[in-house]
């Protein structure tokens, strides 16, 4: 399953996967430290996305199509500037509290920023890579274990699914209410059953071949001292501009 | 406000410091399971856990309509907790959000703290909690199993969103009522939860009614069975 | 010589009570190929998940060329998995890497093998089932037949001293079952062969064994035990329709 990765040839796909974790993750944290009245350092941040996803070669259209998922979060925002207290401004015979319009700026900013950074880091790594470069950044063997299982039994539970919903849908029925929940529940525990006794095959042909609850990391090798020092060039620039930008106002 | 739509918070919603408390907490949870869940996963459990994580996955993809405007997807916490125990359940739950937020951009990375302890940490305590006092009061059958599982899915999406509630509070970017989000949360919650609890009941007892051996639940409060043979 | 595979008095039931395996005796030679025959729920897949100690627990004793299968001893247990490779019924469910040869050198990677001696192990396996050239495909593009191959040499990258195999001829047509067939018999390895096609028992295994209701209760040359009727039909087992045992000249 590798529902947003896109194979491509670039600099950014090439990187170990946890620097690139890593520097997503510091992306982002500058982001949301940013103080919502420093438009500058957002529009700073924006070319930084638009220089990454240039290098990565990931097309400006399929990251804003993606991006729609934070939707519901930006509709909460649109409430914000009517719903807000204290000083007001009319804009077009509405009258918009000014702390409200900040507050929906601060949500849509950060986070449109930061379903940007994920998209990249994930268009760019592969499910797998993600979890080695988790792994590599000490995450719990527990933790990476369940995810590689996690991932071989989606593409079951997909599998089984779909063939269970042809069945369903040949006989005209597609519920999709919540009253009609019962009845899709019972499919659902069937295709529980089915795909846990698939996954334990799959499990006790992994333990004979030596599985031993981690995968083995084959070809590649931890990320070179090098790669740690391009990649922070993204949350380094980041707070540059932060910086950058409080000094200016 | 109406449209509470995802239950991941994104980034930016929840403030700076308060994201940066709940990520401590998250940690230190997640801690605590890791040791946990290290004794509970043996073999059998390994591949269940996967499973469970994939189940949550797929059914978090579903948005139900629970009124016309709203919808709200499932969180997965209770059937967790009855598959696989609170330790690995709780993880499991987390493995999803992380893969969520990393995979899918859905949940803010810098709210992951604040998504893992509403949902994996708060949510799957409150559900292990009922299920741990339920499944001893209940009648010894599936249907008391059954309701065990839609009364622990109800409760355990409501507290969850409490937590939500409780952040937002405490460090909410949006200047919005408290009262209100929390009456906005509380009521879709309750319906998400229902549909939570008729998803989850009717898998735990399809599963306990053909491999009671895989309940994690059973084997803990009404062990009948005596495991002779171990898989390894 | 130390046996390739010695099986002693091993009994197992399942959690539910189901016994499954009821006092089993068996002796590989090295280098002998194998049947295992008998009905369905006859307890021959418990049987095969006891050789690599994935099940355990019942009384008895399991060894690999001498060394006992102990399930509680981590290392030991590597090495009694390096030792039997064994081959599932569904290649599906065997392989689950992104390619052909991630999938091959998963094994071999597990016992800590790496670099150029991975990659050799990896070429030296697919070559071995002749499937070299689709190293860098993904496994689910592949025709069943390969895909069962690519199973095969999934199990010889670790190099195993015994080879089992689950129903190999299942679902595979003529073709992609005489090719499978070349390939055991051209591995220098122990064979113990799962199945119910008896005509491929009587083309690859000199020897076969019997399993019915967690015992063995027949042992000896293949072409002989198929010729006896009364045997075959007391454990159901049947020969496909026209199938005269007797009329093949073994190889």
């Amino acid at each position: 399953m590798e529902p947003l990765y896109l194979a491509r040839e670039s600099r950014v796909h090439r990187l170990s996967p946890e620097v690139k974790i890593a520097a997503v993750l510091l992306f982002t944290i500058v982001v949301v430290v940013t103080p919502r009245e420093d438009l500058t350092a957002f529009a700073g941040y924006t070319l930084l996305i638009a220089l990454v996803a240039g290098l990565a070669r990931v097309p400006a259209g399929w990251l804003l199509k993606r991006a729609t998922i934070e939707l519901p979060f930006v509709l909460l925002a649109v409430v914000l500037p009517f719903t807000g207290h204290g000083e007001r401004v009319d804009w077009l015979g509405l009258s918009l509290s000014v702390d409200g319009l900040y507050g929906a700026w601060n949500i849509f900013a950060k986070g449109t920023l930061g379903v940007l950074a994920s998209l990249l880091l994930a268009a760019t790594t592969s499910m797998r890579d993600l979890i080695l470069g988790l792994d590599r950044l000490r995450c719990p063997t527990v933790i990476t274990q369940i995810m590689t299982f996690m991932l071989r039994y989606i593409d079951v539970l997909i599998d089984d699914a779909r063939r269970m919903r042809i069945a369903r849908l040949s006989r005209g029925y597609d519920p999709r209410f919540l009253w009609q929940v019962k009845a899709f529940a019972v499919g659902v525990g069937a295709l529980f059953l089915r795909s846990y006794e698939r996954g334990e095959r799959v499990y006790l042909a992994m333990l004979s071949r030596g599985y031993s609850g981690r995968m083995p990391s084959g070809s590649g090798s931890k990320a070179p001292a090098a790669e740690w020092v391009v990649s922070s060039a993204l949350p380094v620039a980041a707070a540059g501009i932060a910086v950058a930008a409080a000094v200016l106002a | 406000m109406d449209d509470v739509q995802a239950m991941h918070i994104a980034n930016g919603i929840i403030n700076g410091p308060v994201s940066a408390i709940f990520i401590a907490i998250a940690m230190a949870g997640l801690a605590v399971c890791v040791w946990r869940a290290k004794l509970d996963l043996d073999d059998r459990l390994a591949p269940m856990a996967g499973l469970v994580a994939a189940f949550i996955f797929a059914v978090q993809m579903l948005n139900f309509q629970v009124l016309p405007g709203v919808s709200g997807h499932l969180l997965g916490g209770t059937l967790a907790v009855i598959l696989v125990g609170p330790w690995v359940g709780a993880l499991c739950v987390s493995t999803v959000l992380i893969v969520q937020a990393l995979v899918f951009a859905d949940g803010g990375l810098t709210a992951l703290g604040l998504n893992i302890t509403n949902m994996a940490l708060i949510g799957t305590a409150a559900a292990y909690l009922l299920v741990a006092l339920l499944l001893r009061v209940l009648p010894r059958s599936s249907r008391g199993l059954g309701a065990t599982a839609l009364i622990a899915s109800v409760i355990g999406v409501v507290v969850a969103a409490m937590g939500f509630v409780a952040e937002f509070a405490l460090g909410g970017t949006a200047d919005l009522s408290i009262t209100a989000v929390a009456a906005t949360m509380a009521g879709t919650h309750t319906l998400i939860g229902i549909g939570e609890g008729l998803i989850a009941a009717t898998t735990v007892v399809t599963v306990a009614k053909v491999r009671p051996d895989l309940v994690y639940a059973l084997r803990a409060f009404r062990a009948p069975i005596r495991a002779k043979a171990a898989v390894a | 010589m130390t046996a390739a595979l010695k099986i002693t008095g091993l009994t197992f039931a399942y959690p539910d009570g189901r016994e499954a395996l009821h006092g089993v005796d068996l002796t590989l030679a090295p280098g002998e190929r194998v049947a295992l025959l008998g009905p369905n729920g006859a307890g021959k897949t418990t049987l095969v998940l006891h050789l690599n100690g994935i099940l355990h627990g019942g009384a008895g004793r399991v060894e690999i060329s001498g060394l006992p299968v102990t399930p509680g001893d981590r290392k030991a247990i590597t090495e009694i998995r390096r030792r039997v490779g064994v081959v599932f019924q569904d290649p599906d469910d065997q392989l689950f890497m992104p390619t052909v040869a991630e999938d091959v050198a998963f094994g071999p990677a597990n016992l800590g093998v790496r670099g150029d001696e991975l990659d050799h192990r990896v070429t030296e396996a697919l070559t071995a089932v002749g499937m070299l050239e689709h190293r860098d495909q993904i496994p689910h593009h592949l025709s069943f037949g390969q895909r069962r191959r690519v199973a095969v040499a999934t199990v010889l990258a670790m190099r195993p001293e015994i080879l089992v195999l689950d129903e190999p001829s299942s679902n595979l047509d003529p073709a992609s079952r005489r090719e499978l067939a070349e390939i055991i018999m051209s591995l220098p390895v122990t064979v113990l062969m799962v199945t119910h096609d008896l005509p491929y028992a009587l083309e690859l295994c000199p020897r076969s064994v019997i399993l019915d209701a967690g015992r063995i209760v027949a042992d000896a040359p293949t072409g002989e035990l198929l010729a006896d009727g009364d045997r075959m039909a007391a454990h159901r087992l049947e020969l496909p329709f026209g199938f005269d045992p007797s009329a093949i000249h073994r190889r």
